[in-house]
């Protein structure tokens, strides 16, 4: 089998998926195509992995592919996520649909659009087309907006027209970007698709005009990072994720933001390699700091559950954006291990606050109580769920923003403070909002729910083994990540 | 026939102030109808644009964009918002939230503002149609302006498609187009995206009984606080 | 065959004073033709203008000399804007003693005196007339002096004669920039002559005048001055426009075969002009004065854009 096989395959799994769940609606055995479906993109997702692993990066499809150390981590995570989203997915939607929130339809569509949006995903880590990368991010998008307004209540629709909208005009921008991009590119490459084929930029991005790189990388970096969430453009990112069903929200905050700074990434690299200065990593490291700060004081303010969570989303986002930003060897390690490990973490406190959430029929924190007594698996999965948000030992977001606090130390040290102010912050807040929920008594209204265990426990696991010690394996694809993104 | 660069960059300035006029008077009007109207009228302007750049820079795939933003944004999207506006008996007239003369003046300062940022493009470019990128941007940003100053669901959605507009006309005018697969993604993106909003009117007019985006205040983050 | 160049300047006023009223006879007939109307024809304005020369004055006893002193210069600039604007050649002699600034300057003179006059009596409606009329002369003017030095900056020049000579050398075909200000001087024109949308010509409806209302207490020869040096004015702007932005067929040097062809080419494009006019009129109707400034900040804003596609296209 060939690269270019493979790569379809991968590709192929999840719209065939979306297409068989389109026809098979709200059958009973929708959530084990879902299921089976995300597992089968998962392997071979892992099969490419291991490709890659063996035989170095590599170029696919008439170069249309591209495939490195640093997007085929973030492709098996994907792929990991969707598997354990939709076995969560599986109790939690019919819950959902025999309190009668969703209709057939809304099964229906949730079930084609939750691959559809997986393939969105990959289409944008795999690409090598700058131009394409935009399209599936966009696609990406749209695919989530009506999922967002599933459940169809005012506040639903508002968020997912908020998300719409705000995220609609961001991409507009990254657009704008790609044109200039493609503007300076064309001088180098000559016309034609290829200018825009991000290897072939990246082996002349030292030919690039400067200043064109630098304008486009203002658009690129408000386009961009309007997906991931970054403050001041983050307006959308709270409601959004909060609004939507949960694994909705699991899969947003826990993968879509990644690949956003995953394609601002790839931009960053094009546009220092044509300036030869830090100013695409200044500009990061100012919004990163920013999205830190904001983020974490508002964590202090929020009483929805999933919204709180939100919140902390845009804060680790900040986080990585940041490290992104300082660059360097430890920083952009620390960077790539914290995408990885917020996106486990990220997804399982998802789950466990979806639980939590449908057990009491709110998510309002002031309601759910006792969560200790009533369902331990939840109590202890939300409680250790946060613990390693807020970046505890031994979890492996500790050992995450260890390196990138060493690094700030040595690099940028008059950032310290910053960083560690909203790392205190939000540290406080979050166990300040957690605590009430998991202790105490088991208030009369709490249901008791059949719940999975399984995709908690993974997350939670591999959190905890990478916070432990790194496996040689992925220690030898980050560094090969920092190299490329040197 | 042979036209002459000069002549041809004439007429590309032209449609470029055909497409600029429209973008204000957008931002002027005050009726849906018109809104449509204009819209459409802007993609028209853009698909003749498109068409002249490419029968003068003699790129054939520019004929595909022209005819797909003809089939798109002057027929189909206008009718997809036109038949809704029927059907969901939608307010024929549009609130601002700024006064006109404000707008108006934002407006202006927009274009000196792309005029700025343009500038090192400009510099570099040696196409005959660089002039028109300022336009291009503007358009962009009056755009955005539109979708901010605009309390109706349907001019936002108009607001975001002008846009779109300009970023296509940012594309034709800095680069003679994107290449053909981005261009038709994109196309595809905007289709998507028409009948997302489609499917968002039928359940914003039902849950609110209206398209008033300023309705939609739920969300705040005061009511969260403690 | 050359001829001297006073002789075409003479010609030119006389022109100006002489057909200024057959041109407004000329918008009344065809206005009644599209409101389907029997035509007074295209010399009653003449006839109008005998009767109230042959009409005694009816003084206010509290008018002041302002008052009295107003008519003549009302008349007196706009011959003075006749003999600069280059109407039927570009060789004025007078021409050179005055760009187009001073021009606008010339107006504004004329304004200013007749918005006094409107106050100098002390009736209700005078001064209601002059507080209108200067609101939306604050915001024409703007908006004039914009459109205008967008065509100055186009042509390097603020004289007249230069600017009419480049655009009739056919340099400036499809220029954006001269698109938009002379979509901006067409707003103008309507609001500076007192035409519908701004201002009804024909009534004398105490809420709605504006022009009417000033120089309401105006009679005999008076009243024949002011009305006769208005429709000059709108002779004018209409010239004024033809002049900056359609000059073909106008006379280059004081050449006399030229000359039959530059007045046969002015009367074709004063006909051409009398029916856009009439079909602005008859299409639209008077909007509330408080629209106005939205009417003249499209003006403006075409005006601005002209000069910013000036920078950015041309």
């Amino acid at each position: 089998m060939n690269n270019s096989d493979m790569l379809l395959i991968l590709l192929g799994l999840p719209v065939a998926s979306a297409v068989v769940l389109a026809f098979v609606g709200d059958r009973k055995f929708a959530p084990e195509i879902n299921i089976s479906g995300s597992a089968a993109t998962f392997i071979a997702g892992i099969a490419l992995a291991i490709e890659v692993y063996m035989h170095g990066p590599m170029l696919a499809g008439g170069k249309f592919f591209f495939v490195d150390a640093f997007n085929i981590y973030l492709a098996v995570l994907t792929s990991f996520v969707s598997v354990t989203t939709a076995l969560f997915s599986r109790r939690y939607m019919r819950r959902e649909r025999e309190h009668g929130r969703v209709g057939q339809v809304g099964m229906r569509f949730y079930h084609a659009m939750f691959q559809l949006f997986i393939f969105a995903m990959l289409l944008c880590l795999l690409t090598n087309n700058v131009g394409i990368l935009w399209i599936s991010m966009e696609l990406a998008t749209l695919t989530t907006v009506l999922l967002v307004s599933l459940y169809r209540t005012p506040t639903a629709i508002e968020a997912a027209w908020k998300y719409f909208i705000l995220c609609g005009v961001g991409i507009a921008q990254a657009l704008f970007g790609t044109v200039l991009l493609y503007f300076a590119a064309e001088k180098v490459l000559g016309e034609g698709g290829d200018a825009l084929l991000w290897t072939n930029l990246s082996r002349v991005s030292g030919q690039l005009e400067p200043t064109i790189l630098s304008l486009a990388f203002v658009f690129l970096m408000v386009g961009y990072g309007t997906k991931v969430g970054l403050v001041p453009l983050h307006n959308w990112l709270p409601d959004a994720h909060s609004e939507g069903p949960t694994p909705i929200s699991a899969v947003l905050s826990g993968l879509l933001l990644n690949i956003a700074l995953y394609a601002l990434v790839r931009c960053k690299v094009l546009v220092d390699g044509s300036t030869q200065t830090h100013y695409a990593g200044d500009i990061m490291m100012v919004f990163g700091i920013l999205s830190i700060l904001v983020a974490a004081f508002s964590i202090l303010r929020q009483k929805d559950i999933k919204r709180m969570f939100s919140y902390s989303s845009i804060e680790h986002m900040g986080i990585a954006t940041f490290a992104f930003g300082l660059g360097g060897p430890i920083a952009t390690f620390g960077a790539l291990l914290h995408m990885l490990m917020h996106s486990l973490t990220k997804s399982a406190i998802f789950f466990t606050a979806g639980h939590a959430s449908q057990m009491h029929r709110t998510q309002e924190m002031d309601k759910i109580r006792g969560l200790f007594k009533g369902k331990p698996l939840v109590g202890w999965g939300l409680m250790l769920g946060v613990m390693a948000l807020a970046g505890l030992p031994p979890f492996g977001i500790f050992t995450s923003e260890f390196l990138i606090l060493t690094a700030t130390i040595q690099e940028a040290p008059l950032w310290t403070p910053f960083l560690l102010l909203g790392l205190a912050v939000a540290f406080a807040a979050l166990f300040r909002a957690v605590q009430p929920m998991v202790s105490g008594d088991v208030p009369d209204y709490q249901k008791p729910l059949k719940v999975a265990h399984l995709p908690v426990i993974l997350h939670m696991t591999i959190v905890l083994i990478i916070g432990l010690y790194i496996p040689d394996f992925l220690n030898q694809w980050f560094k090969t990540a920092v190299e490329l993104l040197k | 026939m042979d036209i002459s660069l000069e002549t041809a960059a004439r007429i590309t300035s032209f449609i470029a102030a055909l497409v600029l006029i429209t973008s204000f008077a957008m931002l002027a009007q005050k009726r849906i109808y018109g809104l449509i109207h204009l819209f459409a009228w802007q993609g028209l302007f853009l698909a003749l644009n498109t068409a002249v750049v490419g029968y003068i820079a003699d790129k054939h795939h520019l004929f595909i964009s022209s005819l797909l933003t003809l089939g798109l944004k002057v027929f189909l999207l206008p009718y997809i918002l036109y038949v809704l506006i029927k059907r969901l008996n939608i307010r024929k007239d549009v609130e601002t939230i700024v006064n006109m003369p404000t707008t108006m003046l934002i407006g202006i300062g927009l274009v000196i503002f792309s005029y700025h940022l343009t500038a090192p493009v400009r510099e570099l470019s040696t196409l005959m149609t660089r002039s028109t990128l300022t336009i291009a941007l503007a358009t962009v940003m009056i755009g955005l302006l539109m979708m901010i100053t605009r309390r109706n669901a349907v001019t936002q959605i108009i607001g975001f498609l002008a846009m779109e507009n300009g970023l296509f006309f940012t594309a034709t005018s800095a680069t003679y187009g994107m290449p053909l697969v981005v261009e038709l993604g994109v196309a595809l993106d905007v289709l998507i995206a028409a009948f997302i909003f489609g499917i968002f009117f039928f359940h914003i007019s039902t849950t609110f009984d209206s398209l008033d985006v300023g309705q939609m205040a739920r969300l705040k983050e005061d009511e969260m606080n403690e | 065959m050359n001829i001297n160049p006073y002789i075409i300047e003479f010609l030119q006023v006389a022109v100006v004073i002489g057909l200024a009223p057959a041109f407004v006879g000329w918008i009344r007939m065809l206005k009644c033709w599209f409101q389907g109307r029997t035509t007074a024809g295209l010399f009653q304005p003449y006839r109008d203008l005998r009767k109230l020369f042959s009409k005694e004055i009816v003084l206010a006893h509290n008018a002041s000399w302002i008052f009295r002193f107003t008519p003549y210069l009302l008349f007196g600039t706009a011959v003075l804007a006749g003999a600069i604007i280059p109407i039927l050649s570009i060789d004025l002699p007078l021409a050179a003693t005055a760009d187009v600034i001073v021009l606008i300057a010339l107006f504004a003179i004329a304004r200013f005196f007749l918005a006094l006059a409107g106050m100098d009596i002390g009736t209700a409606f005078g001064g209601m007339g002059s507080s209108r009329e200067m609101m939306i002369a604050s915001l024409a003017e703007p908006a004039m002096l914009m459109a205008i030095f967008t065509v100055s900056l186009a042509n390097k020049s603020t004289s007249l004669a230069e600017i009419v000579q480049v655009i009739n050398s056919g340099q400036m075909m499809l220029r954006p920039s001269l698109a938009f200000a002379f979509i901006a001087f067409i707003l103008i024109t309507l609001a500076e002559t007192g035409r519908i949308p701004v201002d009804n010509p024909a009534t004398h409806l105490e809420l709605t005048m504006i022009h009417e209302a000033m120089i309401l207490e105006y009679s005999g020869r008076h009243l024949a001055l002011v009305e006769w040096a208005s429709m000059m004015k709108l002779y004018l702007f209409v010239s004024l426009a033809i002049a900056v932005f359609t000059p073909w067929g106008i006379a280059v040097k004081g050449s006399l075969a030229g000359l039959p062809a530059a007045i046969g080419f002015m009367i074709a494009k004063l006909g051409i002009a009398g029916l856009i006019i009439v079909l602005i009129e008859t299409g639209l109707a008077k909007m509330r004065i408080f629209r106005v400034p939205d009417f003249l900040g499209v003006a403006f804003l075409m005006a601005t854009l002209g000069m910013l596609s000036f920078f950015i296209l041309d």
